[in-house]
This record gives C-alpha cells, sequence and structure tokens, in this order.
C-alpha cells in the first residue's frame, strides 16, 4: 500500500509486519522515531503477541535481545551512534552465538565533539564485529531490506544490521509502498532457532573455548558470510518475485557497465548523485556508480566482475579511519589489488555536512582530471584547518579546538555553511 | 517501635559446629531439597571449583531450590566470572538446566529478555533466574540490574557475594568490606586494606526499587536459603537475594571452614540475614549467639593485619559496622511473645 510516511514509521511497519516477538528499546537520535512507533504499535495491539522492553541502556536493549533470541523469539532492536558504542560488547556477543537478532542503525557520526547528524562512523565501528551490515539507499530499501534482514539471520544464524542514514532516511517523509501482511508472511516463515534455551532440552549457551578451537570458531564465521554472499542475491530475487520490486542484493549498478569513471558508495548519497551523474553523461563523459548494499560480507567477486572495464573508480564515503584514510576505500582496494585501475578515496558528508549537487560535480570534475587528493576531503575548507593549525604551533595552551574552529568561523557564518 | 518478625524457619537446631546431623532428625517433609534424593543436581558434580568453594554450594542449594519451587520449568542466565568459569569450559558443562552466559556486566538484562521471550511465546510457566558474583553484581552488571528492577521484569537475580572479584585474582569490588586484603587493596601503608565508609549494600538498593522481595542468605543456613529462594519463586516480578558465599582462594581460609565461617559472619553481625517485600523488611533472621567480630576476623588471612595491635583501630571500626548492622536490624533483639 502506497503511503506517504516518515522513513522511521516506514521501517517501524516493516518491522512490525515481521511478527517480532521481542523488541528493545533505548532512545537516541535519530533512531527514536523507530521505536517510538513500535512502542505504540506494540500498545495498541497492531503488533500482537510481542514484549516491548524499555531498557535502561543500549548496552541493555541488546542484551536483552541476546536473552529472548536464545529464547526462541524473533528479537529486534534499533541505536545509533554512541549508542552503538555503547552496546558494543554486546554486538560482538551476539554474532559470537549466532543470534539472529536484527538491528536498525540510523547512521549518525561519533563524538567528541558530540554531533547529531549523519555519517558512518557508528556502523563502521562495527564492521568486524561478526555482523551483516546492509545499507539501505531509500526508504523504499530500508523497508524492504528489514523484512529480508529478518530471513537472512535466521537463515544463517547471524545477526543483521540495517544501516539507514540518520535524518536523511529516518527523518524524510518519502512515499514509499508497505507490503501486505500476506505478503511478508509468504516470504518470512517463522523463527525456528538452530539451538534454544529450553527446559525440555536443557543446554549451556555461551561457555569459554580456548586455543584448541577458537580460531575454527571465528573462521566459520566468516565462511558463514562467505554463505551470506549467495544467500543475499537468492533471496533479492525471492523477495522481487513476492513484492514486484528488485530491492536487496549484494550492488546495485547504477548506468556503471561500460563506464571509464565509476563512483563507489553507499547508501542515501546516491539519491543526489545519480542526477549529478546523468548531467554528466549528457554532457558527455563517461561516468556510472555502483552503491555496496552489502558493506559485510564485502562483496569482493562481484564487485571486481562489476568494475572489470573500468579505468576509474572514485570511492565516497562518509566515514574516516583517522591515521589511515577510507575504511570503504581501503575494503575496495584490497578487493581491487591485481585490478589495473585507479582508485581515488574521497571522505564526505561527515557529521551531517551537506552533499550537494555542486560540489559533488565539481569533485567529480577533479577526478576526471586526475586532481583528487589522496585521501581527498570533500568540501573541507582548508583556511580554517590551516588557521587552527598556526593557532597550535604558537601558543601551548591552545584550547579546545572544536570550540577554535567555531569562534573563528562566527557563529552566524557556521550556520550559513549548512 | 513495631518488632521485626524473624523469617519463617522451620526448624532450628542445636549448634553442634557442624549442622550436618540436624537435617536427619526432621520429619521427611520439613527436611531441605538438598537433603532429598529427587533433588534436581542442577549445578552437577565434576565441575572445577576450588576446594571450599561457598559460591558453588550457594548455587547448588539456590538453584535446586528453585527448580523444586518451579516444578523444573527454569531458564539460567549467568554472569562472567568463577561460576561461570568453573561450570562450563566447552565441550563441558555442570548445569543440567538450560543455561546462558553472554557477558560480565549483562546477566540481568538477558534474564530479562529470556523472561519477555518467555511472555511473548505464552510460556509463562518457565521462569528465569539472573546469577552473577559480587562484581558482575554491584559494579559492572549494576546498570542492568537497575534496569530489571525498575521494569520488574519477572527475573530472580541471586547474587553470590564473596566480596571482591575472585575470577580475576581477588581485586576489590563494592562489595568488599573494610581493612579486608585484595590485590587491588594490599595491607600497606596506615590502615592497611580496604578504605572504610566505602562500598554499597545491593539488597538495600534493591529494596529502594520497591522490588516485590529482596533477602540476604548464607550458605550456612540451608533451611533459611531454600526458603528464601522458594518463597522468591512463588512470587512474580523482579526478586533479589544475596547469598554470602566464602572464598577460601581468595579470604585465605581453609577450605573446611566455609560453612562455619558463614555462619560467624552472620552470628558477629557483619554480614545479616533478612528479607524485604515492596521496599519494606519484613524479616530478619536472629543472631542465635552473637559472637565477637574477630572470632569471625581470624579466621581469614585477607583480616590477618587487623588482628595486629597497630590496628587495633580496624577491629574496632569492624566491630563497629556489624555493631550497626545489629541495630539497624535488630539482630539480636528477643521476639516478642
Amino acid at each position: 500500500m502506497l503511503k506517504q510516511v516518515e522513513g522511521s514509521h516506514a521501517v517501524a511497519e516493516a518491522v512490525g509486519l515481521c511478527r517480532p516477538q521481542v523488541i528493545s528499546a533505548y532512545p537516541i537520535t535519530p533512531q527514536t522515531h523507530i521505536v517510538e512507533d513500535l512502542g505504540a504499535m506494540v500498545k495498541s495491539g497492531e503488533i500482537k503477541g510481542c514484549e516491548f522492553l524499555l531498557v535502561e541502556s543500549e548496552f541493555g536493549a541488546l542484551s536483552a535481545c541476546i536473552g529472548s533470541s536464545a529464547a526462541g523469539a524473533r528479537s529486534y532492536t534499533a541505536t545509533s551512534s554512541q549508542g552503538m558504542l555503547f552496546m558494543m560488547e554486546a554486538v560482538y556477543n551476539a554474532s559470537g552465538m549466532g543470534l539472529p537478532i536484527v538491528m536498525t542503525v540510523g547512521n549518525r557520526a561519533i563524538g567528541a565533539p558530540i554531533n547529531i547528524w549523519n555519517d558512518w562512523g557508528d556502523s563502521m565501528s562495527a564492521r568486524d564485529a561478526g555482523w551483516i551490515q546492509l545499507f539501505a539507499e531509500s526508504n523504499q530499501q530500508s523497508v524492504d531490506v528489514h523484512i529480508q534482514a529478518f530471513k537472512l539471520a535466521e537463515q544463517l544464524s547471524m545477526p543483521v544490521m540495517v544501516c539507514m542514514d540518520g535524518f536523511i532516511l529516518t527523518h524524510s517523509y518519502t512515499r514509499v509502498d508497505i507490503p501486505t501482511q500476506e505478503q511478508v508472511d509468504q516470504f518470512l516463515p517463522p523463527f525456528s532457532p538452530r539451538q534454544v534455551l529450553d527446559p525440555a532440552s536443557p543446554l549451556s549457551m555461551g561457555a569459554m573455548v580456548g586455543p584448541e578451537a577458537f580460531t575454527e570458531v571465528r573462521y566459520l564465521a566468516h565462511h558463514k558470510q562467505q554463505e551470506a554472499l549467495d544467500l543475499i542475491p537468492k533471496q533479492a530475487a525471492e523477495f522481487e518475485a513476492i513484492f514486484g520490486r528488485d530491492s536487496g542484493g549484494l550492488i546495485k549498478k547504477w548506468d556503471s557497465d561500460g563506464a571509464e569513471t565509476v563512483v563507489l558508495t553507499m547508501g542515501s548519497v546516491i539519491g543526489t548523485m545519480k542526477e549529478v551523474l546523468a548531467g554528466m553523461r549528457e554532457d558527455g563523459h563517461s561516468i556510472g556508480a555502483i552503491t555496496l548494499r552489502s558493506f559485510r560480507p564485502f562483496p569482493t567477486a562481484v564487485l571486481r566482475e562489476a568494475l572489470k572495464d573500468a579505468k576509474r573508480v572514485i570511492v565516497f564515503e562518509k566515514s574516516l579511519a583517522v591515521g589511515m584514510g577510507g575504511i570503504l576505500s581501503m575494503n575496495v582496494r584490497m578487493a581491487l589489488q591485481d585490478h589495473p585501475l585507479k582508485v581515488h578515496s574521497v571522505i564526505g558528508g561527515l557529521g551531517g555536512r551537506p552533499i550537494t549537487r555542486a560540489n559533488l560535480r565539481r569533485m567529480f570534475e577533479k577526478g576526471l582530471r586526475g586532481e583528487l587528493e589522496e585521501p581527498h576531503f570533500h568540501d573541507i575548507n582548508m583556511d580554517i584547518v590551516n588557521r587552527e593549525i598556526e593557532r597550535e604551533k604558537s601558543q601551548w595552551k591552545s584550547g579546545s579546538t572544536a570550540e577554535n574552529i567555531l569562534q573563528d568561523i562566527g557563529v552566524v557564518a557556521a550556520a550559513k555553511t549548512i | 517501635m513495631t518488632q521485626i518478625p524473624e523469617s519463617k524457619q522451620k526448624v532450628k537446631f542445636y549448634q553442634t559446629g557442624t549442622f550436618t546431623v540436624g537435617n536427619r532428625l526432621l520429619d521427611a517433609e520439613q527436611r531441605t531439597v538438598q537433603a532429598t534424593m529427587d533433588r534436581s543436581n542442577s549445578l552437577d558434580s565434576g565441575h572445577r571449583a576450588c576446594q571450599g568453594c561457598g559460591e558453588a554450594l550457594g548455587a547448588r542449594f539456590a538453584i535446586d531450590a528453585a527448580m523444586r519451587a518451579t516444578n523444573n520449568q527454569l531458564i539460567a542466565a549467568n554472569a562472567t566470572g568463577c561460576l561461570e568459569v568453573f561450570t562450563t569450559p566447552y565441550p563441558e558443562t555442570a548445569w543440567s538446566i538450560p543455561w546462558i552466559h553472554s557477558l560480565f556486566g549483562n546477566a540481568a538484562a538477558v534474564a530479562s529478555g529470556i523472561a519477555a521471550a518467555m511472555k511473548a511465546t505464552g510460556r509463562d510457566d518457565v521462569r528465569v533466574i539472573a546469577q552473577g558474583g559480587d562484581g558482575g553484581t554491584t559494579d559492572i552488571g549494576f546498570g542492568c540490574l537497575s534496569g530489571m528492577f525498575d521494569r520488574n521484569d519477572d527475573v530472580l537475580y541471586i547474587c553470590y557475594d564473596n566480596e571482591a572479584y575472585m575470577n580475576t585474582g581477588v581485586q576489590r569490588s563494592s562489595a568488599t568490606p573494610g581493612a579486608a586484603r585484595t590485590a587491588t587493596t594490599m595491607p600497606v601503608g596506615e590502615d592497611p586494606g580496604n578504605a572504610f565508609n566505602t562500598g554499597k549494600s545491593v539488597p538495600l538498593i534493591a529494596m529502594a526499587h520497591m522490588i516485590p522481595y529482596v533477602a540476604t542468605a548464607s550458605v550456612h543456613d540451608l533451611q533459611d536459603l531454600e526458603y528464601k529462594v522458594t518463597k522468591a519463586m512463588q512470587v512474580r516480578g523482579a526478586r533479589y537475594i544475596e547469598i554470602f558465599v566464602p572464598c577460601p582462594l581468595g579470604w585465605g581460609s581453609v577450605p573446611g571452614d566455609t560453612v562455619k565461617i558463614a555462619r560467624l559472619a552472620v552470628e558477629s553481625g557483619m554480614y545479616p540475614l533478612f528479607e524485604a517485600e515492596d521496599g519494606e523488611v519484613t524479616g530478619v533472621t536472629k543472631i542465635r549467639r552473637q559472637v565477637p567480630v574477630g572470632d569471625y576476623l581470624k579466621t581469614q588471612r585477607r583480616f590477618a593485619h587487623v588482628l595486629k595491635p597497630d590496628n587495633a583501630h580496624q577491629l574496632a571500626q569492624l566491630q563497629a559496622v556489624a555493631d550497626r548492622n545489629i541495630k539497624r536490624f535488630s539482630l539480636t533483639t528477643p521476639e516478642e511473645a
């Protein structure tokens, strides 16, 4: 059914259609609207047979899901930013125990300085945690990917993170086709866990494993993610057969076949990018894009095939490994290590910095001319940076960098930059 | 002032020094769960606990009693710690009940999740216990514990209190008493051992959450312990029981003295036994023959420095702690006729 709804509400409806049995929630911007709506849906009876736990922290939120999932209940939670970091011990624990929890991440920057706006710092901090990480490009896809996430998680006995850009998706009102309960029931069977806490057949879960088997346990987690590389496209095809939409899979090509330059990114920024790229193609440039829909597992083989004819890849990401560079670009470079093509790393949109058609086009054109620095910080104001570097050189007690920069820009001017 | 009633202990034994004989003198229906042939042996033999481990004893007593009370419909979540380690390294397990270990600080939240799953899937007959040591409960697990109390989730949390982080090598926790030697509060310098006027009483904090049932128990008093666990399982909502469990390794005590030391802790007033319902103390286990705190301290090397003349002030401070407990809970006031 077509609706004009907020992204968070659409996700809440999608989760509700998946018949969750335990939802735990701790509020953090910009995830809040998702769990608020789910709370109301459980209370009103719209979602039946579901317990809604209001926990004391994100650590408690995911820990409760660990308990409920281990006890055989389909379990869901959502978080963002600092919340992801606060629950990190449980993030690793859930995947280590193979519990098929689904968690939405409303992607938001990590402080300090505290910042509530969008980038991928939170999801990237968990990139090695053993969860499947799927990135949504639109609110429609957020809905569709959540439905696939439960099936994927339960099929593999592995938790799945659905990553959607905070505010840009979570808080935007767009047209979304909300599936029917019948469609979802046809796609998603009831949860049948591989192991469950049950007095009828007692077992011990989560016990210690020493050096004699730890490597094999870890290898099998990796192996399972490799299996997901086959399962994700298969389930996307099943999804398309029932729901009539191509809305999943490992990657999505946006006129990239045959393009000399391919922009590689994830998430909602493709919405702006595809318009810019269409304009550039009209002007005679050979340029397209690919979005990664699955970051973990990383679709190495599929990506190599998709980029086999490209001469240049511009990786655009909203994340930074401080002291190293782009995180997505590192992964791409590893996947393409023996490909004779140039990989540019562009880091942008940090802490919600606007990504506009104009600044994207300028950056792409620089890329086509081979003028992008390595890595390239998109839309950075180097005058501000250099003034702060000078300040730190000239005075020892230079104070807070973040405060100095804003004093420097001035509040009014700062407001104008966004 | 209202006289606080004594807890409903059915029978008292003459103190022969061991108590082991007493149970056999009882009618069958008054005997403890541990004394019965059909006890569940939830925590079975073959585990790796140290000789004289109070925690192994406490867990066995408590879980067997809870199994009896729930018709064997029980799931347990365990915090990281001695109890987790000595009972389970894969592929072995000493647990004959469904059991999960997740992390050090989240046993209460995991248990809340299990309880929610039971409710959501219509298996309300299955009851949930969370358990951990004092470090996993009063320190790192405290946030999740308070959240579980706050929501009044249908979980009994049992804290096995041996007054320090034993699994990591005897470091101070917020349950470590004043003057006690631990690896992080060594008996050196002025005021050797753990500082006084630190720590917290989680049973009293639990009561402040107004949860339906809170109790303290000790491994030396099996009747009382089983009574409290059984009573807790007859109540729905969040419940908390703290069990005093001496640790020979961490305390420097003789393994064979575990039960005796637990009794001395209670009889000296160092560890008050009481129960509370909906935030009010409703029963205490009276001290039957009060002993000076020194009698308790001298059984443990962690207090050896306290008994030296130079540290007489520490002995006085510990006696004051016991006296305060005795006064606060009316532990020696005779019952009204």
